[in-house]
């Protein structure tokens, strides 16, 4: 009974002390983990046909970049991209996003070659960033090209590649389908700042 | 020591979900609330005769050519009707994004109007809860008919009639909007003493969404004063019909007891009736130009 008591004794303190080791490690890793991240991102697409060139624009593009593991996520409401001519923005929202059903789009990715920023040394520097882009609830694999800018107090990223409306099943009528590239430039521009962990 | 793990593994679990989908929910618990306003309650300005809680935005211009044809029940000599056609034209303009103005001329009793349409209220979501919009319109008609009797005094003033309308719209859902349309009339000159110089009506609306450029629309008013002594005697003006958007065009078609375009004619003046067949095919055309394109956001 006494060895019992002793041994159960013992698993606490092992314990106690366990306990307060994780928990100071927990913290330390959780401060080491640096993330980047902004609200005001901008992300804007364009659309050019011989009949009508049509633009769109978002500056609030909320988005996080973990520099240690490469994660980068974005996200956008989709009733924040104004257009030049109203009734384009309504169509935008009412016909083709279906913005009242579907307020958001957004993407989970990775940087693949991690390595090859050094988040130390300011400079500008190629990457490939991977991973699912979610647009009017269809999620598809995208690969695309981007640089890493480090700047003092943060690091911008940029990116330029192309969608197509119908990947994410966004019907164009056949009397409007001229009028709209079946390409569209997706322009990604954010400025990031740290953040601290809580 | 099994007590231990358990408790081990506890702490290593948030080492593991720094994952990207932890990333997410940061931004989603540091987004910051918007004020999500309702867009397109109804698709154009008019339900089909009357105003619609639906304005111009800013700097946009719509030219709206608007046909009421003969009635169905004037058989197949007429055309069932097609034979005979009123034209309204119309210009209308978003001045600021809450008051649009308008002009036009409408081949009933020659009749130029203009109006106002002010919003007072959007309804909207998220940092602002407000569960209707709120609009007022105002409007002049002029009719330069001749007066049929020439012996007579006759003033200016007797060709006008004015109009005051509160707009008061919800969109229930994504496919289905109503409105209610509280709405007086005053005119100058009637035709005998028995007919009202002013005139309340409740007007209602209603669009129901068929497929997304596509919807079913109806509107009814409901006149107030009794109708029997007016002459010509009136009834209460309904329209049925279907708006279809095409791009920078809506069309509206329709059949409506009424031969009027403009407040004061359809409210006032429809007397017509559906149950003996005096059914207008009629069509509203807006094509939509911007005149004033939108500042640009701030760009990278």
């Amino acid at each position: 009974m006494v060895l019992c008591i002793n041994n159960l004794t013992l698993n606490r303190i092992i314990m106690k002390r366990l306990f307060l080791l994780l928990f100071f490690l927990n913290i330390l890793i959780a401060v080491n983990a640096q993330k980047y991240m902004t609200k005001n991102g901008y992300i804007g697409f364009y659309s050019h046909t011989p009949m009508e060139d049509i633009k769109a624009d978002n500056n609030q593009v909320a988005g996080v970049l973990d520099i240690t593991t490469g994660d980068m996520v974005f996200q956008v409401l989709i009733k924040s991209f104004h257009f030049e001519r109203a009734l384009m923005e309504e169509h935008f929202n009412e016909n083709y996003m279906e913005s009242d059903k579907i307020p958001k789009s957004s993407f989970k990715g990775k940087i693949t070659n991690l390595s090859s920023v050094n988040f130390a040394k300011e400079g500008t520097y190629d990457v490939t960033v991977e991973g699912d882009l979610t647009i009017h609830d269809v999620t598809n694999k995208i690969s695309t090209k981007g640089t890493i800018e480090v700047v003092s107090g943060g690091i911008n990223a940029n990116s330029k590649f192309n969608i197509v409306p119908e990947d994410y099943k966004i019907s164009i009528p056949g009397v409007v389908r001229e009028k709209i590239d079946k390409n569209l430039a997706v322009t990604v521009t954010m400025k990031f700042t740290p953040v601290a962990t809580k | 020591m099994r007590r231990l793990s358990f408790t081990f593994l506890f702490f290593l679990v948030p080492l593991g979900i720094f994952a990207q989908d932890d990333l997410m929910n940061l931004l989603n618990k540091d987004a910051p609330k918007e004020i999500n306003y309702t867009t397109a309650t109804f698709k154009s300005t008019r339900i089909m005769n009357g105003h619609s809680i639906e304005r111009m935005p800013e700097g946009q211009l719509d030219v709206r050519i608007s046909h009421r044809f003969g009635t169905l029940n004037s058989g197949a000599y007429n055309f069932f009707g097609l034979d005979q056609s009123n034209i309204h034209l119309g210009l209308e303009y978003g001045i600021t994004n809450w008051l649009m103005v308008g002009v036009g001329r409408s081949e009933f009793e020659k009749t130029y109007d203009g109006f106002a349409k002010f919003s007072i209220l959007r309804q909207s979501t998220g940092l602002k809860e407000m569960p209707v919009s709120v609009s007022v319109v105002t409007s002049i008609a002029l009719k330069t008919i001749k007066f049929p009797d020439q012996t007579r005094t006759n003033y200016f003033t007797s060709r006008l009639a004015y109009v005051a309308q509160v707009l008061v719209a919800r969109k229930i859902s994504e496919g289905f909007s109503l409105q209610l349309t509280p709405s007086y009339i005053h005119r100058n000159l009637v035709a005998t003493e028995l007919d009202p110089n002013d005139i309340l009506a409740l007007g209602a609306g209603a669009r129901l969404k068929l497929t997304k450029r596509v919807s079913l629309n109806g509107e009814y008013f409901y006149i107030a004063n009794p109708k029997t002594y007016m002459n010509p005697q009136i009834y209460n003006p309904l329209s049925l019909g279907f708006d279809i958007e095409t791009g920078g065009h809506v069309f509206q078609l329709f059949f409506t007891n009424s031969l009027g375009m403009t407040e004061k004619q359809f409210i006032g003046a429809t007397t017509g009736q559906w149950k003996k067949g005096d059914i207008h095919f009629g069509f509203n055309i807006s094509r939509v130009f911007t005149l004033k394109k939108h500042r640009k956001p701030a760009n990278y």
